[in-house]
């Protein structure tokens, strides 16, 4: 009989220990708790933040988790996370509705045509960009550079660097069938290495190892993307619900400061949203 | 009385029996509504392709586009899956195939020719590259194997060569272990009878010892087979990626897995695009039942009469 009582009560403790946690999991996931899913390009700048502001704000717990655009939207959709990072518009990803969630743009990030280093050329003319990537202009000799076969090394379908240098430069033909590889890390690999390579990455990304390209003499620089001279770019959007907490506003404030947007965001290589002087929609045009 | 009610009692002894008892069905149970859930979850996702989305199934596994998230010229999504497939069967494949001479000889150096020394120094060396996580192998590959491929045959250096590549290191303890074990189960008296024949110490590992083991290796084979088939990242890092019907070894491909691994985060659940993805998914469960089956089948039959 003992035994009987001892079990039953044990049983009972850990249960009621169990409710009262979970009560407490609940209470905190609605008030001190932000989870941000999403975006691998926007990641180290939120996750630099969020760092930056817990340290702030003690008692704040902010996750920051990567996982993709399409994963980041989704989610927030699903009402798993707090913010959905994407790279790109809501509008334009299949299977979210857009209309139901807030759009917070906080940085820009530009995207250039890099090469390898011996093809032999630094300027390209956008018709001619979009002739590589279609598959139209095979080798290097057609546009003055060595006797090289051109190799296209695509991002994944639906990754959001692939989705904005596409919309800027394919003019909706379709992309030539190609290698696809998941992260810029490995795209900045792959083109150092491999003769004849092209592919695009974001500014943050190139380094000495490759040749980013000019497009029509324009060189990719912030100060282009900022006048929009520079065409290949888009936003960082950090998506919401309609409802948000108090906790996850300031969050977003203290993205959009100027401590932030002048600080974390130039310094990882990102284009300040404040310095912007032109706008766009989902559809790709600029507005005023 | 008292002695009558402590034998009829259920002893200390009894209770310790039922509890064991109780705690391994616990477990059991919990593995399998475990596999149970993953294999609803799986085929419900990936059937759904084809039920809600309305793919024909045919399109499926005999087309070449894929493309599921966008509007193909016909007006329906491409969602062909052929490329892959072949993709993953070569590789599989012409790994074990390179695999397999390799397995065998150090399994028959390891039990019948070599000294008993070298035998565990041999082990060792073989599960160590069990323990090698994948992603190392993949970087290796990246690094070594697919700058020399591209310097000896041309090309980028990604293809399926390079991945043969990666898996033949990969597969080859799988195959090499289980191949020993089936060696070291053959019954001394038949080597020993063969060898009191006069048969040589060659015509008894020929015809004896590796006749009556075969079965096993076969399993050895396709344990490794299956292996290479699952094997996701390590070959996603050498594939190239790039959803191509192969025509030759050298260039980019992609395999039923590196699809997975790369399109998984870039696709909204409940999407075409996402269902697709799961169908692929639906498609590796589907062989890795296909190869334990064929497993259970040659050790029932292949035994020796």
């Amino acid at each position: 009989m003992m035994k009987i009582k001892k079990w039953s009560l044990m049983t009972a403790v850990v249960l009621m220990a169990g409710s009262v946690l979970t009560a407490c999991g609940v209470n905190s996931a609605s008030n001190n708790k932000i989870t941000v899913v999403g975006s691998t390009a926007l990641q180290p700048l939120v996750e630099e933040a969020a760092n930056a502001y817990q340290a702030k704000n003690k008692g704040l717990s902010i996750t920051v988790q990567g996982g993709g655009s399409g994963t980041g939207l989704s989610q927030l959709q699903a009402g798993a996370v707090t913010i959905g990072n994407s790279d790109v518009f809501a509008e334009n990803q299949k299977g979210i509705k857009a209309e139901n969630i807030v759009d917070h743009r906080v940085a820009v990030v530009g995207i250039t045509p890099v090469v390898n280093k011996e093809t032999g050329v630094k300027n390209i003319s956008l018709e001619n960009l979009r002739k590589i990537f279609t598959g139209k202009i095979t080798n290097w000799k057609q546009l003055g550079g060595k006797n090289t076969p051109i190799e296209v090394i695509n991002r994944v379908k639906g990754s959001g660097t692939r989705n904005t240098f596409e919309s800027n430069v394919l003019n909706g033909e379709t992309a030539v069938k190609a290698q696809e590889q998941d992260s810029n890390g490995t795209v900045r690999r792959i083109v150092a290495t491999t003769p004849g390579a092209i592919s695009y990455l974001s500014f943050s990304f190139v380094d000495k190892t490759l040749q980013p390209l000019s497009i029509d003499n324009v060189k990719p620089t912030d100060k282009n993307v900022e006048t929009n001279a520079w065409k290949i770019w888009s936003y960082e959007h950090m998506y919401t619900s309609k409802k948000i907490s108090e906790n996850t506003k300031k969050f977003l404030e203290y993205i959009d400061s100027k401590e932030v947007q002048d600080g974390l965001v130039k310094k990882l290589g990102y284009i300040s949203i404040h310095n912007m002087k032109v706008k766009r929609d989902a559809k790709n045009q600029i507005v005023h | 009385m008292e002695i009558n009610k402590k034998i009829l009692m259920p002893s200390k002894e009894t209770r310790q029996e039922k509890f064991g008892r109780t705690l391994s069905f616990i477990s059991i149970s919990a593995i399998v509504v475990l596999v149970a859930l993953i294999l609803y979850f799986i085929i419900s996702k990936g059937v759904s392709t084809f039920t809600q989305n309305h793919v024909n199934l045919w399109d499926f596994i005999s087309k070449q586009d894929w493309s599921p998230s966008t509007i193909g010229k016909d007006g329906k999504p491409e969602v062909g899956a052929l490329p892959m497939i072949v993709t993953s069967f070569s590789v599989t494949f012409l790994s074990a195939l390179i695999a397999t001479p390799f397995a065998i000889a150090v399994g028959i150096y390891m039990t019948i020719i070599g000294p008993k020394k070298s035998r565990g120094f041999l082990q060792t060396v073989v599960e160590l590259l069990v323990g090698i996580p994948s992603v190392v192998y993949g970087f290796i590959g990246l690094t070594i194997i697919v700058p020399i491929v591209r310097t000896l045959f041309g090309g980028t250096g990604f293809g399926i060569l390079s991945a043969t590549m990666v898996l033949f290191v990969m597969v080859l303890p799988t195959i090499t272990s289980l191949t020993v074990d089936s060696l070291n189960a053959v019954p001394k008296h038949l080597s020993e009878a063969s060898l009191a024949l006069g048969a040589t110490r060659w015509q008894t590992i020929y015809k004896v010892v590796l006749r009556s083991a075969t079965p096993g290796i076969l399993t050895a084979v396709i344990f490794g087979m299956a292996r290479a088939f699952g094997e996701a990242l390590a070959v996603q890092m050498v594939i190239g990626n790039a959803i191509l019907m192969p025509k030759n070894l050298i260039t980019p491909a992609s395999t039923l897995t590196s699809q997975l691994t790369t399109g998984i985060g870039n696709t909204v659940m409940g999407t075409l695009g996402n269902n697709a993805l799961w169908s692929l998914a639906l498609v590796l469960l589907l062989m890795s039942l296909f190869f334990n089956i064929l497993v259970k089948l040659i050790g029932k039959k292949g035994k020796l009469k």
